[in-house]
């Protein structure tokens, strides 16, 4: 049996890096990805302290995160869409129309 | 961890993994030629019988030209996921055989979630067809890429929804479970097989196969007439070899899921002598398949082709309705009986 | 052995995620998210959640993933362009502050060790659905709900002409 630390801090890592892809990063769909890493990072620490304690709920949560997730990714694909449309390009820096 | 390498589980495992990979790999290559034998005969001709004995050594003829043929590469392409594609193709496709079971102890693993394991391995096989018409760079591979991966994905829902019945009546996921819920007789005559059980089920998942497996009716994917060769247009030798396997080895592993949930796997009648009723189960089972691969070419052979618009308003308006409500009919039933 | 399955599991998926990080063109990212889920998935099979490492390859690698890969083709996006990174100082400020930020986590971590006594789990359709559909029943319905209303925004913001 695996100790839950090594569990928690590949989690932790993992977490880590989609915080890092999300502040660096300037394509949207790379942001959009950044978000699912750190989701995944959160699926793996719920199911660890689930198989640890000996109790179903963390893999009922993750059942949640999953579906969270789809509805995020289709919405956030759907926006993608309609912004390249209009601007040609899926930089961030460049939609700062709103800036004064 | 040595200890375990040599020890006798160990080696009957990997006997079994032998017999099972070697055996469909050349039940693969003869479907090939099961393939053009049977298109052969329903268009009056008689298909390829010149090499050897009524054609039977024409799979090795072509699986040498296959090795043999110069590899021609685009220049254009994407090289890393131009080559990565075929691998991802048929890596999923094979690995599907390792949980299905081929008779009472011949299988390689018993997966307690086999059925959807089965499913998440091909939903991966997406993938290969997807990169290769993206990596080849050029317009017929892209646009059947494009039309395959919108209609495997579309499919993969109803096929999925179409097993919920079965499983309602089975109440496992496991496949040799499955397997084994369906042995015995009703009035001793009629066989416990779940087609009984759900005929609708059954419609809508060959259905939903032949659509997942992007075969006639529904190969847009690699329209002769329309898109030279869809996606694999861009290969030749042994990557188109390793696309073509991929397609047949999903084409069978439909098959096996469809006589394993409803058609009863490996039971059949058992007589003759122990070594006979050791290996007849077995043979049931790849009967059952060769059915539906006879059922499969047959209709390649005779049907035509359905447009674009007309494959996704059957998958998405009539397929996927259909499973709701055989799921739902199902339900009610089994509560109540 | 199932140390080295673990190690295994686990340099793949932060290999994985550090080549989200680092590829340019953002499909090769997208390619890199599905090794990681997969990755992920090997490690739900040996913490003996079978069920939701099925799930997540079939819902998250297989569906959510190909949504991304076909809207990159269909965008037809090009590599990012390496023009003016104003970012550039700021990236490599941020590597050594995200190190520190790690090694804090890694140090809280480090001592946490579970209940000794623990009921063997296992992470069968059976278990989850028990529970998903007595105790967590309103949710579940909820989560249809959002599901729905995701699929109405979809289509709405990517029509051309409402």
């Amino acid at each position: 049996m695996i100790p839950l630390n090594w569990y928690l801090i590949l989690g932790a890592v993992l977490f880590l890096l989609g915080v890092l892809g999300f502040f660096i990063k300037r394509n949207i769909i790379a942001l959009l990805l950044s978000v699912e890493i750190m989701l995944n990072a959160v699926n793996l620490t719920f199911v660890a302290f689930s198989s640890h304690n000996g109790q179903i709920n963390g893999q009922i949560f993750v059942f949640f995160v999953l579906v969270v997730a789809a509805a995020e990714a289709a919405v956030g694909l759907a926006l993608v869409i309609a912004m390249f449309r209009n601007r040609e390009t899926l930089n961030v820096d460049r939609s700062n129309l709103l800036k004064w | 961890m040595i200890e375990y390498l040599s020890s006798r589980e160990f080696l009957i495992l990997f006997a079994k993994m032998i017999t099972i990979f070697g055996g469909m790999m050349t039940a693969l290559a003869y479907t090939t030629l099961l393939e053009r034998r049977l298109m052969a005969f329903v268009q009056m001709r008689p298909g390829p019988n010149r090499v050897g004995p009524f054609g039977l050594l024409q799979p090795l003829a072509d699986g040498l030209k296959f090795l043999f043929k110069e590899q021609v590469v685009p220049t254009s392409a994407n090289v890393l996921l131009y080559y990565a594609a075929p691998v991802i193709s048929l890596v999923p496709a094979l690995l599907s055989f390792s949980v299905i079971p081929f008779g009472p102890d011949l299988r390689v693993a018993d997966v307690s979630v086999g059925l959807l394991l089965i499913f998440a391995i091909t939903s991966l096989g997406v993938y290969g067809i997807v990169l290769g018409g993206w990596a080849s760079n050029s317009k017929y591979p892209m646009m059947g890429a494009m039309r395959s991966s919108a209609q495997m994905l579309s499919y993969e829902l109803s096929l999925t929804l179409s097993v919920v019945g079965v499983l309602m009546i089975a109440n496992t996921l496991s496949l040799s479970s499955l397997v084994q819920g369906q042995q015995g007789t009703w009035f001793g005559f009629l066989p416990k097989w779940n087609i009984f059980l759900q005929p609708i089920g059954f419609f809508v998942y060959v259905f939903s196969g032949v659509a997942e497996t992007n075969r006639l009716p529904f190969d847009l994917a690699e329209s002769e007439q329309e898109l030279v060769a869809g996606w694999h247009t861009e290969y030749s030798g042994m990557k188109f070899a390793m696309f073509f396997l991929a397609e047949y080895a999903n084409m069978v592993t439909v098959s096996a899921l469809a006589t394993i949930m409803f058609l009863g796997g490996w039971n059949g009648p058992a007589f003759g002598p122990w070594w006979l009723q050791m290996a007849l189960p077995t043979f049931w089972f790849l009967l059952k398949i060769g059915v539906f691969l006879f059922f499969y070419i047959l209709v390649r052979a005779t049907i035509p082709r359905v447009r674009y618009d007309q494959l996704m308003y059957f998958g998405w308006k009539v397929l996927l309705p259909i499973a709701l409500a055989n799921i739902l009919v199902t339900s009610f039933l089994v509560a109540i009986l | 052995m199932i140390e080295l399955l673990f190690l295994l599991f686990a340099a793949v998926a932060v290999g994985a995620a550090i080549n989200v990080l680092v590829q340019k063109h953002v499909l090769y990212s997208s390619l890199s998210l599905i090794v990681l889920l997969t990755a992920i998935s090997g490690l739900f099979v040996l913490m003996q959640a079978e069920f939701l490492a099925v799930i997540n390859v079939i819902v998250y690698a297989g569906a959510i993933m190909v949504l991304f890969v076909f809207v990159i083709m269909l965008l037809n996006l090009p590599s990012d362009e390496d023009g003016a990174d104003r970012l550039r100082w700021l990236k490599l400020a941020g590597i050594p502050m995200g190190l520190f930020l790690l090694f804090m986590v890694v140090r809280t971590l480090w001592n946490v060790q579970s209940a000794p006594a623990a009921p063997e789990l296992a992470g069968t359709a059976q278990a989850i659905g028990a529970s998903l559909f007595t105790d967590y029943l309103l949710p579940f319905e909820l989560t249809s709900l959002l599901i729905l209303i995701a699929l109405m925004g979809a289509v709405v913001f990517a029509k051309k002409d409402l």
